[in-house]
């Protein structure tokens, strides 16, 4: 199973990493969604198992998440989405989502049992560093990779913490919110990267509000290691709930163009 | 943070990492101000002047005959805004004012706590935003019209099924974008550590006043002490003094909705299982896999699927009896104080009142129950009226 380590060693530029609600909004096509963004270049794939009360999410995300529910996803049936996928291709999986469904699967047993399936990591939107003992004994014991989230007003003993508890990567929020496409990227999101990349040397990756390809060739020509883009690309997903075709046709025009963007100015290029 | 914000295993702060440096920052202001002299005057000033502290304990002679034993209200009721949620209001108002902050947010289902966050606001003169339901604005709208008076912007919450936990999650979202000059005024006794110890103790007046009021007019404590409970903060307000006289026995009802056996409820405590929802480790209306159930309750202070963790605790330990009121028990409670007594009780207040009346002829006469009448029911007369048409 391919891990993150191997994807930051190989890429000599940021890592394009889509995220989308498993089962949004059926089963088949968000399966066919994420296929096609796998096809389009995406490095590492982020995935959201959905949740009742996602209160990290604006309304593009919480959108999904009720479709993915109403249209019977479950967590069991995550687990086997999640096979799917590799079984299409190995490409590292993290899973971001909220504590209540780990907790009540049992810790110990979602890990497992997930890992097994294939995925590298588990981003629990709702537990922070402070709770971090509840997860990764568990999460290490199965052989996963920690995630944890650092926002611009995290202080930098904070960071430094946080850092030094993650082995995966560092998810940067870009902003002070929730998840959602905005026209802007935040102005303390180069200085929070470089900030960042001064302090570790684990890997770090920019999200939520990232729009844009050229918002991406930005972050990336700030020194960030990966690129998450949600609700953008989830929002494609809502526009074409009765045209598939064309859904996959613009998710896959939309990857190729912020991939183009970033190889055209690579980690190293203007920073 | 420097607490953990546990009671046993409940509670915690199990928020994304943008909301900590805030929870924090509120964390040192509570802790640092609490005690402090001039904000405790300041505060003992406004509850009295214009809050209306301390209120009355009121012996409930008809309701008593009606149902066998003694019955007292602790009225909260009278309080300015008519409900007990000024206490925590005034308490979190003057904090805010304290660390500077500008503008207050704040949840609301029966549109008691966000009126009563609405006039701090006008009080203080910080802008308001009150995060609210739908369905809880169209069976609330009394409510509405005063926040809107007070100079409030209600903001209609789609969500879910338009109820109180709706509000909160997006009350929550927009404090994430706005945590540099807004304070969240949080209206109950739950969500995430600071907010349980912070608004137990800007309530728990209720209970040291009812303790000192029953030794004054009855010559001893009571016997049993009844609260509703919804996130509980005007359960554990009364509770909190009383927690170490094992003889007074505590009763928290929660909603029992449509009845428990259809899940159409909001009995948390009663038929819950532990999750996390809001930021705490709590009992949690959810389905096997974690996803949190839609609630329901004729009153929309208590149509909620979580609960505060100190009560968790406080039922695990036994200390604490947790019971559930269907709607029409507590719509009969509700005409029986009304009629009884011409108090029109707060529907979620109506829950406490129908516990005595399942009590009715059990106990010993000499019993001694005090109720904490945590609202006023003006807001839910039109409810009533749909609910239990005249004939
Ligand atoms: C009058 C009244 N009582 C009780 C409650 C329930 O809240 P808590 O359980 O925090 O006291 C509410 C909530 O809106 C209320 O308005």
């Amino acid at each position: 199973m391919k891990t993150y380590r191997q994807v930051f060693s190989e890429l000599d530029r940021a890592a394009l990493i889509p995220f989308f609600v498993i089962g949004d909004p059926d089963a088949d096509t968000s399966l066919a969604v994420v296929k096609t963004a796998i096809d389009a270049g995406a490095d590492v794939l982020e995935l959201g198992i959905p949740f009742s009360d996602p209160i990290a999410d604006g309304p593009t995300i919480q959108k999904a998440d009720i479709r993915a529910l109403a249209s019977g996803m479950t967590v069991k049936k995550a687990l086997e989405f999640v096979r799917a996928v590799k079984d299409y291709k190995d490409v590292p999986i993290g899973l971001l989502m909220y504590y209540n469904l780990v907790y009540q699967y049992g810790t110990e047993r979602f890990f497992s049992d997930f890992h097994r399936a294939g995925v590298n990591s588990v981003l629990i939107a709702d537990l922070s560093i402070d709770d971090a003992d509840e997860i990764i004994a568990p999460a290490t014991s199965a052989g996963l990779d920690t995630v944890f989230m650092v926002t611009p007003n995290t202080n930098t003993d904070r960071m430094k913490v946080i850092a030094s508890k993650t082995t995966g990567f560092i998810y940067a929020v870009s902003l002070l919110g929730v998840t959602g496409s905005r026209e802007r990227l935040s102005d303390p999101v180069e200085e929070l990267i470089s900030k960042l990349k001064k302090m570790t040397s684990v890997p770090v990756c920019v999200g939520f509000g990232i729009s844009k390809a050229e918002h991406a060739a930005t972050i990336a020509a700030a020194g960030a290691d990966g690129v998450i883009i949600g609700s953008r690309i989830v929002k494609i997903i809502e526009e074409n709930l009765h045209d598939k075709e064309n859904c996959l046709a613009e998710i896959s025009a939309f990857l190729s163009g912020v991939k183009s963007a970033m190889e055209n100015r690579g980690k190293t290029g203007t920073h | 943070m420097k607490y953990s914000g546990r009671f046993g295993d409940y509670g915690g702060f199990y928020v994304p990492e943008v909301l900590i440096p805030v929870l924090e920052e509120l964390e040192g202001a509570f802790y640092r101000f609490y005690e402090d002299g001039q904000f405790a005057a300041e505060l003992g000033q406004l509850s009295r002047d214009y809050a209306g502290r301390p209120s009355p304990l009121y012996h409930a002679k008809r309701f008593s005959e009606h149902v066998g034993f003694n019955v007292y209200l602790k009225r909260e009721d009278l309080l300015h805004g008519g409900a007990h949620k000024v206490n925590n209001t005034l308490g979190q108002g003057l904090l805010a004012k304290y660390m500077g902050k500008t503008k207050l947010i704040a949840e609301t289902g029966a549109g008691q706590h966000g009126l009563a966050t609405a006039m701090i606001g006008a009080l203080f003169g910080m802008e308001t935003k009150i995060f609210m339901g739908v369905t809880d604005i169209e069976r609330q709208s009394v409510n509405v019209h005063k926040m809107g008076l007070c100079g409030a912007e209600v903001i209609a919450v789609e969500g879910g099924t338009g109820t109180l936990k709706d509000a909160i999650n997006d009350a929550l979202r927009y404090w994430t974008a706005h945590v540099a000059d807004t304070f969240y005024l949080f209206g109950s006794a739950c969500g995430p550590h600071p907010y349980p110890t912070i608004v137990k103790h800007f309530q728990c007046c209720i209970g040291k006043e009812t303790r000192e009021q029953c030794l004054e007019k009855i010559g001893k404590l009571p016997d049993m002490v009844v609260a509703c409970v919804g996130g509980g903060s005007n359960a554990l307000g009364i509770f909190n003094e009383f927690l170490e006289d094992e003889n007074v026995k505590l009763i928290g009802v929660e909603a029992g909705g449509r009845g428990l056996s259809g899940g159409r409820h909001a009995a948390t405590l009663v038929a819950g299982r532990v999750g996390i929802l809001h930021g705490a480790k709590a009992y949690l209306l959810q389905d096997d896999e974690g996803q949190v159930y839609e609630t329901e309750s004729v009153s929309a202070g208590l149509d909620y699927p979580a609960v505060g963790p100190e009560h968790c605790l406080l039922k695990d330990s036994g200390r604490a009896e947790y019971v559930a009121a269907e709607d029409d028990e507590v719509l009969d409670a509700f005409e029986l104080l009304t009629r009884t007594e011409g108090i029109l009780p707060a529907l979620e207040s109506a829950h406490a009142l129908a516990y005595l009346m399942s009590q009715k002829d059990k106990l010993p006469g000499e019993t001694v129950a005090v109720v904490n009448l945590s609202g006023r029911g003006d807001k839910d007369v039109s409810i009533v009226e749909k609910r239990r048409p005249k004939k």
